[in-house]
Order: C-alpha cells, then structure tokens, then sequence
C-alpha cells in the first residue's frame, strides 16, 4: 500500500485536516480542562475570586473531611453491591438467553434491554413513583396482603438498598448483551466434546463457559466499576443523597462543594481522587481488550 | 429428553417471571399517565386505567416551557448526533487510511481520554464554558461532547476492513481527498454511521449531566433537566410528571425499534475499548 506518496501536499495535510475536528475538541474540552482541575487542586478558587496557590492543603483537608469519607464509602458499597449483583444477574440471563435455540429467544433480548435504553432522570422518576411511602403501588400491595408499608427511599439503610436495586434493574440488560456476544464467541466444538465425555451442565460451565468467558466478564467488571463511581442521576432524582448523607456520593459532593458552596479548588481535589479510581479500571479495561485482539 | 423439556419449561417460567419484573415497572408508569387525576392515586389502585384520558398530555404540554424543552432536546440531539458522525468518520477514516507521523501516538490520546469523563472535569469544563461564552448556549452541550473516542475508535475499525485499492483507483482518476471521502468513504459506511448514530442519538437525549453544567437559563433547558427539576418540586403534580416521563421515553423506544440489529451488534463492537 502506498497510501502516502512524498511531496502530493493534499495528501499530507488531508489526513491532518480530517483529524482537526476532533483534535481542537479533545484538547480544548478534555485535555486542557484536566490539566486545569490539577493546577487547581492546589489552589484556593472561587468563581469570583482569584486563584491562590495552598500547595497540598486541599489534599489534607480532604484526609479529615468526614462527609467526603462517607461519601467515599457510600460510593464504594453502592459500587460493591450494583456490580456484583449486575454480574450474576446478566450472566444468568446471557446463559439463557445466548443458544438461539429458545423460542422467543430475541424477543426476551430485546425487553430485557429495554430498561437500558431509558435515561436515569426516567428511570428515577419512575421508581420514585413506584416506591413512594404513602402513594407508591408496591407498598400499596403489602397493605392490601395486611402488610405494613415500607419506607423504601426515606429510610436511611433501606434507602441505599433500592438505590441498588434500581440500579441492577435499569443496567443488567446492556450489560446481558455484551456477555451474550462473549458466549457466542465460544466455539460450540468445546461443548459438543464435553457432551461426548459426559461432563454435566454446572462442571460444564465451571470448566468450559467460566474460563472462555474470563476477559468479557472482565471487561463487563471494568465498565459496571466505572459507571457505578460516575452514578449521579439516579440518586438526584430518587434521594437527592438522603435521608441524611446516606446515599450520597462522590460525584453529587463534588457538584455541591463546587457549585453550591463556591469551593473549586476543592471540589478539584475531591474530583482527582475520583480521576484515580477511574483511571485505574480503564487501564485494566485497555489491558484486556489489548489481549483480546491477540486471540483474533 | 424428558429432563430437557421440563428444563425448558422452568427456563420459560423463570425468563417470563423476570420478563415481567423489567417490564411492569415501565408500564405501570406508562398506563398511569393516562389516568385522570382522580384516579391516579384512588384506592384500590386500577392497573389499566378506568377512565383513559389524554388530559395529562394536554395540560403538560400548555404547562409553562415543556414544548421549549422538547425542541430544545431535538435540536440538540439532531444537530449533535450528525456533527458526531461527520467528525468521527473524518477522524476514523484519517487514522485508518492515511499514513503519517504520530498517528498511533494521536489515536492512542483519543482512546486514553475514556479515563476522564465529564465527571472528573465538571469544575474545569464549566471554566472552560465560561472563558468561550458558551454557557447558557445550545452549542455549549452540542459541540465539547461531540468527539468521542467510542465514536473514532469504531469508525477506524470499520474502515481499515474497506480495501485501500478503491481509494488508489480515485486518486489515479484525479479525485481530491475530500472528494473521495464524501463520494467514496461515506456511502460505503452507512452500517458504521448507523451505529455511531443511533448511540450518539440515545445519549444526546438521556443525557443529564451537560446539560445541567452548560444550561441555567430555564428556556434553554432540555426534558431531561425538566424533568429533574418537575422531581424535585415539594408538591410533585405527578399526573403532569408522568405524561412528560412517558414523552421523554417515547424516542428512545421507537428509536430502538427501528432499528434494533444495530443495537446488540453496536454495544458488543463498541464494549472492547468502552
């Protein structure tokens, strides 16, 4: 191939302009403002005041902020608790649902998909109905069985349960796609000789789905982990982080120490812990899906 | 065969079972909207509505700024959903077929911002917005998302499969680069431009979080904001909430509809590298 011939000046700059886009965007509207919310970490920053550089204060004062800590640990349990669940449940319905032998089989894909398509906002908005104390139909249902109603959003344990729960809910199935297609990688060879030696089902998928399927779920862990830190919408709409700080997380207490109480400095340095975290699952994630392209 | 059939059986009931937990909450939502006031909270409770009426939908839609925010959420959506395509095929397309200094150095930073999303650099961006004059403007949610390193990563994939010899024999005819990438290279891209499309539309309609950073003028605002903002009134007049939530739904699901094999075959592609 000699794509690039020396001296043709449109085909030297074409590939530069093509790419000029993007570049302007990237730079102006990632990469600048993240070496911007480092350089303020270190700073003392309100939106009308001039910046005054504080070295590490930040950083120590964050070390002794009970409320970032406890939305730290909010952040990690929320985390905990969605991922693995959305792992076993995904992965329950992928094995159902990936033979194309089934009938009804897409049809039961495309409603188990259906809660991924929706925003948070409606997804909140919605369960917030459902699951209101006084109004809400599934309480309604327990009285109506002699039962008492249950405060699922304003108590404070019980709150971050159907946080959780919703979350699974509105996920699983995006989630069920991507395991679908690692399933259907597996060449069926694998499982026709295991039938041919008399391997039952549950040592089947120990042996032959479990470890095949090893980098997708991986890859399934990594982008559940990130999207859990990055959870916003639905606690805005369900709990607005209550009753008390009991549901609320990191991304909620960065918008308010930045944009309600005028601290961006930091809210800069609470946000860089968040960078970290995140940064590292998406290393994981680039270096599986680097070993991924070596199988192809 | 006996073992399997009654397998089969128990898979159908428990697939049927959680079937029903996903969908009935959409429902539930959906059907109520069409209930009077009266009845939305009448005990008992009625799953199908008694008395269906499209008031709530009326009153909704003459309440205060809600038909704003609905064209405000289309302009976005439409106007974003084309700029994404159009400069992520150009960035996919120079990546792909072009040979030239520090072009893996150039995809690999593209990829590698996956590892600052807009929640990590709210503070900055907002700076950013403000330093250009973008707040309170359309464009400010429309143009900073509209790069995407899913979007790029998916187009070059898809064009370094189309064989270099149609883009030579161009040239050798005296076709311009630009000529050969809207005559040659776009027409032969439609399943990829399906697919960036489709996703970028759904975001661009979801999304929250832009809009609630770049937006405080209450006429700029987009249904999902709205919606927010509906939420977290202390008397929430649900009838109205429900019609607007069933409106904002309503896109998606007939986006999806359409044009479900891009859906699965889209998310497998682009879950590799996020």
């Amino acid at each position: 191939m000699k794509a690039h011939t020396k001296g043709n000046f449109h085909q030297t700059a074409a590939p530069l302009l093509f790419l000029l886009p993007n570049i302007l965007i990237f730079a102006t509207f990632i990469i600048i403002p993240a070496i911007q919310g480092l350089r303020m970490s270190f700073t003392e920053w309100g939106v009308f005041t001039e910046p005054r550089f504080i070295g590490l204060a930040n950083f120590s004062e964050l070390l002794g902020d009970e409320v970032f800590w406890k939305t730290f640990s909010n952040t990690l349990v929320y985390s905990l608790f969605t991922v693995s669940l959305i792992m076993v449940y995904a992965l329950m319905l992928a094995m159902l649902l990936h033979k194309n032998s089934l009938k009804g089989e897409k049809l039961f894909r495309s409603l188990f998909y259906i809660p991924s398509l929706l925003s948070m906002i409606t997804v909140g908005i919605a369960w917030r109905f459902i699951l209101g104390d006084e109004m809400g139909i599934i309480n309604y249902l327990l009285r109506t069985m002699g039962g008492d109603g249950v405060r699922w959003l304003t108590d404070s344990k019980l709150a971050m349960v159907s946080i959780i729960t919703v979350s699974i809910w509105a996920q699983a199935g995006y989630y069920m796609v991507i395991l679908i297609a690692g399933l259907q990688a597996i060449p069926t060879e694998l499982y026709e000789a295991a039938t041919i030696d008399g391997s039952s089902a549950p040592r089947t998928f120990v042996s032959i789905t479990l470890p095949l399927l090893r980098s997708t779920l991986l890859v399934v862990l990594v982008l559940a982990t990130i999207a859990s830190f990055k959870a916003y919408e639905l606690i805005a709409v369900m709990t607005k982080g209550g009753p008390g700080y009991a549901t609320k997380f990191i991304v909620q207490q960065v918008y308010q120490v930045a944009f309600l109480e005028d601290r961006l400095g930091y809210a800069s340095a609470m946000s860089i812990v968040l960078m970290i975290i995140i940064s590292l699952f998406t290393v994981v994630q680039f270096k599986v899906s680097g070993k991924e392209k070596s199988y192809e | 065969m006996n073992k399997k059939k009654t397998l089969s059986i128990l898979q159908y009931a428990l697939l049927v079972l959680l079937a029903l937990s996903t969908l009935l909450p959409v429902l539930w939502v959906v059907l109520s909207s069409f209930k009077p006031q009266s009845e939305l909270f009448r005990v008992p409770l009625t799953f199908i509505p008694k008395d269906w009426t499209i008031q709530n939908y009326q009153s909704s839609l003459r309440a205060g700024n809600f038909p704003v925010y609905f064209s405000n959420t289309v302009f976005v959506a439409v106007v974003s959903t084309a700029l994404t395509v159009l400069i992520n095929l150009m960035a996919g397309y120079a990546l792909a077929k072009y040979i030239f200094k520090g072009r893996d150095v150039i995809f690999t930073i593209m990829i590698a911002t996956l590892m600052i999303p807009l929640q990590v650099i709210m503070i900055p961006i907002f700076l950013q917005l403000k330093n250009l004059g973008m707040l309170n403007s359309l464009w400010g949610i429309i143009i900073p998302p509209a790069a995407t390193p899913t979007g790029v990563f998916l187009a070059r994939q898809y064009l370094v499969t189309l064989p270099n010899s149609l883009i030579e024999a161009a040239r050798i005819d005296g076709a311009r680069e630009h000529t050969i990438f809207f005559r040659l290279i776009v027409p032969m891209s439609k399943p990829i431009v399906a697919t960036i499309a489709i996703f970028s539309f759904m975001w661009r309609w979801n999304d929250y979080l832009w809009p609630l950073i770049v937006i405080t003028d209450n006429r700029k605002q987009t249904i999902q904001q709205a919606l927010a903002n509906f939420v977290g009134q202390l008397q929430i007049n649900w009838s109205d909430l429900l019609a607007m939530t069933t409106i904002a739904i309503i896109p998606v699901i007939v986006v999806f509809l359409a044009f479900q094999r891009f859906f699965f075959s889209g998310i497998a592609a682009g879950s590799v590298k996020g």
